[in-house]
């Protein structure tokens, strides 16, 4: 695992996402946002799960994020400026930061380096969700219909 | 020197707090999705961090949950968005502080 590469990646992915969270355009907020998921997609990689990083492209950014965007421009009529922040979002927000930065830097459990593994194919996820993993797989497939169907009937034009 | 589990888990955090301040911090209400995805990724980073420096790395347990949470992630932005794009039709707009109908 290479070091500057995870400091760049790191670099890339915080400040895509903290332009997603404080721009104040939507619309790149929204492109902030696919960057920040590019980051991460180049955080599975390093890690080894070769697998979840193309899931995370295709799912996060594929769809995601063109839904985010399909939405932000159905839903503008007014001018899409925020009005004025939350402050007090942000101070919860620090406080949750410093008290689990503080944790993770006091736990010694987590000083760690990776140990060299084989390499995890997709023959092997595949298997696993075919053999110990169906009933969840089937569980997931079960809550994407219901949730189609309901986003669906959600958009649906009302009968007057 | 190569990254351990503390950095990973640092990086992870950071996001989840930047996700949290989006959600709390704005009156948006497709910024308080995006910092609601941001903060699903950031766990899904937790899921794979601690599957790669665990003990047995042969057992892809982290990169099963994280897939699972990818697909829940991606039931529930579209439910959300369907969400926004109601509430939308009905009060013309999308400031979570006017939706007020059902304040006591």
């Amino acid at each position: 695992m290479n070091s500057a590469a995870f400091f760049i990646i790191g670099i890339i992915t915080l400040s895509g996402a903290f332009a997603a969270a404080t721009l104040p355009k939507l619309i790149h907020a929204a492109l902030s946002l696919v960057v920040a998921f590019v980051g991460m997609a180049a955080y599975f990689f390093l890690l080894g799960a070769e697998f979840v990083g193309l899931v995370q492209i295709f799912i996060y950014i594929g769809a995601v994020a063109v839904l985010i965007v399909f939405t932000i421009l159905l839903t503008r009529r007014e001018p899409d400026r925020d009005r004025g922040r939350n402050w007090g979002g942000a101070v919860v927000a620090l406080a949750v930061f410093a008290g689990l930065l503080w944790t993770i830097l006091k736990a010694k459990a987590f000083d760690v380096s990776a140990p060299s593994i084989q390499p995890l194919t997709v023959k092997q996820i595949g298997e696993h969700l075919m053999t110990n993993y169906v009933w969840p797989l089937q569980c997931v497939g079960l809550v994407l219909t219901a949730a189609l169907i309901g986003a669906l009937i959600l958009v649906m034009e009302e009968k007057r | 020197m190569t990254p351990t589990l503390q950095l990973f888990l640092i990086i992870s955090t950071a996001l989840f707090s930047i996700g949290l301040l989006a959600a709390l911090s704005r009156r948006h209400a497709i910024f308080i999705l995006i910092g609601i995805e941001l903060m699903l990724t950031a766990a899904n980073l937790n899921f794979i961090a601690f599957w790669r420096f665990s003990a047995q790395p042969q057992q892809p347990t982290g990169v099963m949950v994280a897939l699972f949470s990818i697909a829940i992630a991606a039931a529930e932005a579209g439910v959300g968005l369907a969400l926004v794009i109601a509430i939308y039709r009905h009060y013309r707009t999308t400031d979570v502080d006017q939706f007020d109908q059902l304040k006591g």
